[in-house]
């Protein structure tokens, strides 16, 4: 049956040359480096060296205690950390087995969203600079200003946002964000046209992205390569329909998918997304509840800090929390979630005590680049450039 | 075999739907009947289940569960392993298999149980093509080795690293930061000269030999 992956070969005639690119090249999307057999402009073989932003979180999830370990979920994906904020803190109510207010469902669901949008924005930027086309990138990151504008509002941070924890949020949202928010998902429509008339019928990116980098359906299901990069080949596969969570199952939304399995069909299939999932974030921000956005649960949440001044027992629980954390079941969950790149996934084993025994992560970004040899082999080099960026890797997520 | 343990009583949340249910019944039945032997133990949490077997035949394993008519699964959409040092864990490590159906989405979780004094365990690449990465990733973090791996070396860390760190025996290490009052110290553990610098640091390119 299936072939294994091992560095995707063909016969050399002997005039090959082997190179690096990387892992300082502005197109490699961090520190990404290729060993590249070449043949004149022709790549024959393609091997992803990873690891140079290897920082051991998995390691380190061993040695906080849950909340604490919010903060390294951030600094994996930078570009989508909220996401990872959300299936982190799935992961450790699973385990729990709680659940969390209506009204932190729903901003969980919108902030996801908006995410999803931010992450797509700096990967359409960086993907049509590296084939030439400067002004997507600046009208893109117009946009993204304003996403980061309302993240650094409900949480202080832009990017290291930390705001979704286990039991709820870090804090309600500020006064004036849900009109800023509102504002943006008014205006993003016509924005997302704006791009697609600079790219979507430009005959040097067509040029660049039509049948490049091409995967074949049964190929991306071998190599398990998830989200838009499946999408794009015909697979209707999205974690928010198949195993909806955190109240997906609620929201009136498409699943774009293309079935050409090429760059192109990977950039529509993203911007399909982005405006889906505007339609996502406004249904979340019209149907807002009002509420607690944490749990009540005083053995998870820290308690308010008005009540610490008055009540002794609030008083234990914020220093047993803050000195021990919480305590878990002894047990094993696994819990998956659509991510801008694909499915990311926390494998949590917890030995009853205040720290994670083991936290894996089933990062998307590392498992799709799998497919970069197998999409690259036998195309020219200058399209590797295209097809790296149309995978969407993000180094610090592929590294952990 | 032990009959199947419950940890904790699932809360309605997380209890799988009735076909799942039955898929991950299914499997436990099926793994029972055809390799009895190596099933030790079958785990239900949070509506999960969890199939503890020996390594011996996992090839053979995770070929039923994917072949068989009624269960199907198809997809492995994550391999990683634990280290069961601190927990007493005998034998020590545990390679984790996720297991999915793309046609009724049931998950499974197949852990298999690897020993301390031969930390080695089947490959599965030429049945799953994506487990290359995940396991040069377990092999390079853990010290377990697949066998059959058509590229088995370190993928995250230096080829020369020395050790696997996420095993539960390997430190959290710091070096510890140069100030003013232990500037000598720290200065002498790194080496002087450039000859000492080359010693240590050089390492020989594959492609210049």
């Amino acid at each position: 049956m299936a072939t294994t992956l091992a560095p995707t070969q063909v016969t050399l005639s002997g005039d090959s040359m082997t190179i690096n690119m990387g892992p300082q090249h502005p197109s490699t999307h961090g520190v990404l480096r290729l060993v590249l057999d070449l043949e004149g402009e022709t790549v024959m073989r393609c091997e992803p060296v990873i690891g140079y932003l290897h920082t051991g979180f998995e390691k380190t999830y061993e040695t906080k205690t849950y909340l604490q370990g919010v903060v390294l979920t951030d600094r994996m994906d930078y570009l989508a950390p909220l996401s990872n904020n959300l299936v982190y803190a799935l992961a450790t109510e699973k385990l729990l087995g709680i659940d969390v207010p209506e009204r932190a469902k729903v901003i969980r669901v919108l902030l996801a969203e908006l995410t999803r949008i931010n992450n797509h924005l700096v990967w359409l930027g960086t993907q049509a600079l590296d084939l030439g086309a400067m002004s997507a990138f600046l009208y893109c990151f117009r946009e993204r200003e304003v996403l980061l504008d309302l993240f650094e509002m409900m949480s202080g941070a832009r990017l290291m946002t930390s705001f979704i924890r286990p039991g709820g949020l870090m804090a309600d949202l500020p006064p004036g964000w849900t009109e800023l928010a509102d504002s943006f998902i008014r205006a993003f429509p016509a924005r997302v046209d704006e791009y697609e008339s600079l790219l979507t019928k430009n005959e040097i990116f067509r040029e660049r992205t039509i049948g490049v980098g091409v995967i074949s359906r049964e190929r991306a299901f071998e190599l398990d390569v998830t989200g838009p990069s499946l999408r794009a080949c015909g697979v209707d596969w999205d974690l928010r329909k198949l195993a909806p969570y955190s109240g997906y199952e609620n929201y009136d939304f498409n699943v774009p998918t293309l079935s050409g399995g090429d760059v192109y069909d990977r950039y529509l299939v993203r911007i399909a997304e982005m405006r889906e999932s505007t339609k996502i974030a406004r249904q979340a921000l019209d149907r807002l509840p009002d509420g607690p956005v944490v749990t009540d649960n005083r053995k998870i949440a820290i308690p308010p800090r008005a009540e610490l001044a008055t009540s002794m027992e609030a008083l234990i629980h914020h220093f047993k929390l803050v000195s021990e954390g919480f305590k878990p079941p002894v047990g094993e969950v696994y819990q998956c979630i659509e991510s801008p790149k694909g499915e990311i996934g926390v494998y949590m084993v917890s030995d009853g005590t205040g720290k994670p025994y083991r936290c894996h992560v089933r990062a998307p970004s590392f498992i799709n680049l799998q497919a970069l040899g197998p999409m690259s082999v036998g195309g020219l080099v200058a399209d590797l450039v295209a097809i790296i960026g149309s995978i969407d890797p993000v180094l610090g997520e592929v590294d952990r | 075999m032990t009959a199947q343990t419950e940890q904790t009583p699932p809360t309605d949340r997380f209890a799988p739907s009735e076909a799942h249910a039955a898929s991950h019944a299914a499997a436990i039945a099926a793994v029972q009947e055809a390799f009895g032997d190596q099933l030790i133990e079958a785990v239900s949490f949070r509506g999960e289940t969890t199939l503890v077997v020996g390594r011996d035949r996992i090839l053979d394993i995770l070929a039923l569960l994917r072949d068989h008519a009624d269960l199907h699964f198809d997809r492995l959409s994550d391999l990683t392993a634990i280290d069961y040092l601190n927990l007493g864990g005998d034998p020590r490590f545990a390679v984790v298999y996720h297991l999915m159906s793309r046609g009724n989405l049931a998950r499974l979780r197949v852990r298999a149980q690897v020993p301390e004094d031969d930390p080695s365990i089947a490959s599965v690449t030429g049945m799953f093509p994506m487990a290359n990465w995940p396991e040069r990733e377990v092999y390079d973090l853990f010290g377990i080795v697949f066998v059959g791996h058509p590229d088995l070396k370190r993928i995250l860390l230096p080829d020369d690293w020395d050790g696997h760190p996420l095993r539960k025996d390997y430190p959290i290490g710091a070096e510890e930061v140069q100030f003013s009052f232990n500037e000598d110290e720290i200065a002498a553990q790194y080496p002087q000269t450039l000859e000492e610098r080359e010693d240590r640091y050089f390492v020989p390119h594959p492609l210049n030999n």
